[in-house]
């Protein structure tokens, strides 16, 4: 398996305020890379276009699977993601949450194998409680369970530790280690408990 | 896990899911039937007795109520997603060919409800007397699904706008308006005309032609409008 992400010559502008300027990388499985900056320095932007949930107002990103380039589609089966402004259905339960996902992503699931994912994360005790009676944390877990649902080759954390406990944090920490022995990691943080996590792929100035 | 590819159950997916929600919310249900059944209840006391009022008028008030019930209701679909910040969810799990067809027939089922429940009602309390039930039925069931196609197409170009509610207006009528004065004729056929499947074939062509225009131009907008 050959992995590669790579990143030509990335800028975007919002109006007239350029947070991006001409970035190149490129990161090729198995491994974890992270984003790092202050605030406002444009991480959370870059991870989204890596992503493909931003257009570049120039420069492309490319997905390559043994050097041949991913359609949009092929894109989708293969990336993970969880950041702060991606939210899931409150009104729904975890497990209808976890379901949904997996489903609309082509998987023949069974409650019983979505009840075991959540075990891993210790919510299997709230799996038919609606998400809006959660708190911040046991929703970035579950946040975390539906982007790996479909084992993704590619997973992009945006400041994934964010209202974690201790033990959540192990389960990021745990998750990434996993995911860079077979696939791609990308992490975007400022937080210096998630720095060791990868190597570093690109600073970003404020 | 094996993994089926496609849009058919992206759109089924998204289909189930949005019904789950609305059973859970019922934000849409509830603005279409109190709408509906508040207009056709008011309409039934004002115009009595019904049968001193004109059946041109009674078709364009049934249209008109249907009409605004699903401009209450079905334009939400996608702006729920965007206020709620799931959209991006949505983005990264389905394709926007599975997002937009899941969303269509939602607000399809949506239509078909609403005028299983509001047509037998107005027939009774304005008295309608209707020649070609077989027709009548044909021409509900073309004209609720182009005006779902309608609106369903117009709420997924105003979703992202700050002004949604007067955009929503503005692009709405020219879209809305031929299927529904096409669906009003249609159904002046099916209640007074003796021949009314001959009167009626070009109304039937014309919603059939709307919805098979309207579906697949939607989906090849729809992909950028949708991308970001």
């Amino acid at each position: 398996m050959n992995w590669q992400i790579e990143l030509r010559r990335i800028s975007k502008v919002f109006d007239e305020r350029v947070v991006l300027r001409d970035i190149s990388a490129t990161v090729t499985a198995p491994g974890a890379w992270t984003i790092l900056g202050p605030n406002g320095s444009g991480k959370s932007t870059l991870l989204r276009i890596i992503a493909g949930l931003l257009t570049p107002t120039e420069g492309e990103v490319l997905y390559l699977y043994n050097g041949e380039r991913l359609t949009a589609h092929q894109r989708r089966q293969s990336v993970g993601m969880v950041a702060p402004d991606i939210a899931l259905y409150r009104p729904l339960t975890a497990l209808e949450n976890l379901r949904f996902f997996a489903r609309a992503r082509g998987l023949p699931v069974r409650d019983s194998d979505l009840l075991r994912w959540l075990e891993r994360v210790q919510l299997r005790s709230r799996a038919h409680d609606p998400v809006a009676s959660f708190s911040t944390g046991m929703v970035q877990r579950l946040k975390l369970l539906t982007a790996l649902v479909h084992r993704p080759s590619v997973l992009l954390l945006d400041e994934p530790g964010s209202n974690l406990d201790e033990a959540g944090m192990e389960f990021i920490r745990e998750t990434v280690r996993e995911q860079a022995q077979h696939g791609i990691v990308i992490i975007a943080t400022n937080d210096t408990r998630e720095l060791g996590y990868g190597e570093p792929l690109v600073r970003l100035g404020a | 896990m094996n993994r089926s590819s496609g849009w058919v159950h992206e759109a089924f997916a998204v289909f189930a899911k949005d019904w789950l929600l609305e059973l859970r919310t019922r934000v849409a249900l509830g603005a279409v039937v109190l709408f509906a059944v508040t207009s056709v209840v008011a309409s039934g006391f004002a115009l009595a007795p019904p049968s001193g009022v004109p059946a041109e008028v009674k078709t364009a008030l049934l249209w008109v109520v249907v009409f605004f019930a699903a401009v209450a209701g079905l334009s939400r679909v996608f702006v729920v997603e965007e206020e709620t910040r799931t959209a991006d969810s949505l983005r990264l799990a389905v394709s926007p060919t599975g997002v937009f067809v899941g969303k269509l027939l939602f607000n399809a089922v949506l239509m078909w409800g609403l005028c299983l429940v509001t047509v037998p009602l107005y027939l009774l309390l304005l008295e309608v007397p209707v020649r070609s039930a077989s027709l009548f039925v044909t021409v509900v069931v073309l004209g609720s699904t182009a005006l779902a196609c309608a609106t369903t197409a117009v709420g997924a170009i105003v979703a992202k706008a700050t002004t949604r509610g007067a955009l929503f207006g503005v692009l709405s009528f020219p879209v809305a308006l031929p299927p529904l004065l096409v669906a009003i004729h249609g159904t002046k056929a099916a209640w007074l005309s003796g021949g009314a499947w001959r009167v009626a074939t070009g109304d039937l062509q014309v919603l059939v032609g709307f919805i098979l225009v309207i579906v697949p131009a939607s989906l090849l907008v729809f992909e950028h409008i949708w991308s970001e």
